[in-house]
């Protein structure tokens, strides 16, 4: 996984709440057995709108995308992440997430990160008024910064860690084999197995 | 070790869900989250491939391929069994196959007579049982919950996590109950209340939370009931959603292929009749319904939250507390060519869609076949039945119901996901308007420039008939 620590960039301010991940990826990109590939596939209907934000020439080099609250709920499908990547989006901000996409997004080296709505609010009209100022999403410190303006973040420590290093989920588990084999044996004897088929 | 699920953690009163979670436990403290070991993994073709990629560059092996299987469900065509045109989707499951093969995971393929939507093979075969955690990438894993188990969707890197370790680390979830007291009146579904709770809820009410679900009119659900409403707990964001065993529950589990037989069911049972929440366990939220003030429930919007009462109209934005909320709904409306104010029983529709792990299941289909008997499907109106499996499928034709839906002129399919998500070739033209029982209303969710409204498979039948939104009281 990449590492990340910070990243400044310019925003894309996206108006919207309740995007979920049919919106962000449509079920009919979902067929490649790739993980890369998915930039054109990433908001594919809306960007048929000439009007839709990242069609427009100040949006287009965006690599930090501001949305409204609910962003990513629906669907587990991870290839959302995969679009937002590939896109080259480096980190989303909204007031919530959907469970699910925002641990995809962070097993992918995509910081998603929760300010308030007044927050992302600013943020909003800072990327309209002036479509290149520059943004800073800062997880060693667990701050966005704007200009003058600073707002702090939570994040889990355990999170944050494994994202700074880029690390390995299944390598860091497997560090725990014995766990894992210990509570194998010890499991009830009834508990339904897949294999074999029963008649 | 048949310890009794309260023993666990001394005398503190638990909820179910901390009873399954706890029991489950192979790691915690410190900094990192739970270790949860996984006692089912279910896989198809759409989140996987990448899934396995990752394992085959780490030279890594499916840990228990005896707690894992396949099924094709998502792209597989419903019009025949073994033509699969999109040559995109074909890969996809061929993919599967190869990799079920390479990595001997059991797999049931199109044509099989265990082929079928995932969350309806599980629970058909008896591989979902009580007390288990049972994850697939898929959201709508959660319906698994029906069970008394803790069951959620998840992303790739999840799935290659479960086949290479059998486990998942979860941060601790908090706890909510949605208690829904009384009991549904009559003609009023497992479905109707689910669509009316995330109306209330929104679709982050439920956020971080695995949800119980409790009260006379869940108990009085069947257990297919109880899987509609476990179904659609994501659609309120929860973590996954659960309903008590009871003696319902262990009904309709004994005698399915993989259930527990002789002294092994009786230690089943005895184990699965403590997995109830113990008196004194504190929620950290509970939602109370009153049953009785419950009728059919459809959606007007975009998202799953965006609902109303059948008898009711659609909403004005306008009449909405919150900036946000109101552009939400007023977007919403554009999109779905709604006027404020139009009763939802004058909404026109062209496409009828009874079927999904929603609604796919054999009493789905009893109901909706009973509404529809002897009548006919409204001319310009394209009703598309599609069982959940196979074997739901057979049992339908057994009975008869495969001829009671053709009479009444809908198209009779195969097993799928079908015009759920609109991966294969069922999908909504632009500007279409479809009753759906599935579970989602997002914006070309059913096809592109496709119009949804979430419906129950009663209020789908009777709408096929009439043309419009309509329950069967109104034919």
């Amino acid at each position: 996984m990449d590492k990340f620590t910070t990243h400044t960039g310019r925003v894309a301010p996206l108006r919207r709440s309740n995007v979920d991940t049919d919106q962000i990826i449509p079920a009919v990109y979902l067929k490649r057995v790739t993980k890369t590939g998915f930039e054109d596939a990433l908001f594919a209907e809306w960007r048929e709108d000439e009007k839709f934000l990242l069609n427009q020439d100040e949006y287009k080099s965006a690599t930090i995308l501001v949305a409204g609250t609910e962003f990513g709920t629906g669907s587990s499908r991870e290839h959302a992440v995969w679009a937002l990547k590939d896109y080259g989006f480096k980190a989303v901000i909204a007031p919530r997430f959907g469970d699910i996409f925002r641990g995809n997004s962070l097993k992918n080296g995509l910081l998603t990160v929760e300010l308030p709505e007044a927050a992302v609010e600013e943020l909003w009209h800072l990327a309209e008024v002036n479509p290149d100022a520059e943004v800073t999403v800062d997880l060693e410190a667990c701050e966005v910064r704007a200009g003058d303006r600073t707002w702090a973040f939570e994040f889990d420590e355990f999170l944050r860690w494994r994202m700074m290093e880029g690390l390995d989920d299944v390598a860091l588990t497997l560090r725990d084999e014995d766990k894992i084999a210990a509570f194998e044996s010890n499991r009830d004897a009834w508990r339904p197995r897949t294999l074999p088929a029963a008649a | 070790m048949s310890r009794t699920p309260h023993e666990a953690e001394g005398a503190r009163p638990q909820t179910l869900a901390e009873k399954v979670w706890n029991a489950h436990v192979v790691r915690t403290g410190g900094q990192q989250p739970d270790l949860l070991y996984i006692d089912l993994h279910l896989l198809h073709e759409v989140t996987s491939p990448q899934a396995f990629d990752g394992l085959r560059q780490a030279g890594r092996k499916v840990r228990r391929t005896d707690l894992t299987i396949a099924t094709e469900d998502h792209n597989t065509p419903t019009d025949n069994l073994f033509t699969i045109a999109d040559p995109t989707s074909r890969k996809q499951i061929e993919t599967l196959r190869a990799n079920c093969e390479e990595f001997g995971v059991r797999i049931h393929s199109l044509g099989d007579e265990n082929q079928g939507v995932v969350h309806v093979v599980g629970p058909q075969l008896g591989l979902t049982q009580p007390g288990m955690t049972v994850v697939c990438g898929d959201s709508h894993t959660s319906t698994h919950g029906a069970f008394g188990s803790i069951a959620f969707g998840i992303g790739t890197s999840e799935v290659e996590h479960v086949l290479a370790t059998q486990t998942l680390p979860q941060a601790k979830p908090k706890y909510m109950a949605v208690t829904v007291n009384g009991s549904l009146p009559e003609g009023v579904s497992a479905k109707d209340l689910i669509l009316k709770i995330i109306s209330i809820t929104g679709t982050g009410g439920g956020k971080g939370h695995i949800v119980e679900y409790r009260g006379q009119a869940i108990e009085e659900l069947s257990m297919e009931g109880r899987m509609t409403v476990c179904n659609m707990s994501i659609e309120w964001g929860a973590k996954a959603g659960l309903i008590a065993p009871d003696e319902k529950t262990f009904a309709y589990v004994q005698g399915r292929p993989h259930a527990p037989q002789g002294e092994d069911w009786d230690a089943a049972v005895e184990y699965w009749q403590g997995l109830k929440t113990d008196e004194g366990a504190v929620f950290d939220k509970e939602i109370v319904i009153d049953a009785a003030t419950l009728s059919p429930f459809v959606t007007w919007g975009t998202n799953p939250g965006q609902g109303v009462e059948l008898s009711g109209n659609v909403p004005d934005p306008a009449d909405l507390d919150d900036a946000v909320a109101r552009t939400t709904a007023a977007s919403a409306l554009e999109y779905m060519g709604l006027e404020a104010g139009t009763p939802m029983r004058e909404i026109g529709v062209d496409v009828v869609f009874l079927g999904s792990c929603t609604n796919g299941r054999i009493e789905d289909l009893r109901t909706a076949a009973d509404v529809i008997k002897g009548r006919k499907v409204a001319e310009g109106v394209n009703m598309m039945v599609v069982p959940g499996s196979a074997k739901v499928r057979e049992q339908a034709i057994e009975e008869g119901l495969d001829k009671v839906f053709i009479e009444a002129g809908a198209d009779w399919r195969f097993a799928g996901c079908s015009m759920c998500l609109g991966m294969n070739p069922d999908q909504l033209t632009p500007g279409q308007r479809a009753a759906s029982t599935s579970n989602r209303n997002f914006e070309g969710r059913q096809g592109k420039g496709g119009r949804t409204h979430l419906v129950s498979p009663a209020v789908a039948a009777a709408t096929a008939v009439a043309g419009r939104l309509a329950g069967p009281a109104d034919l």
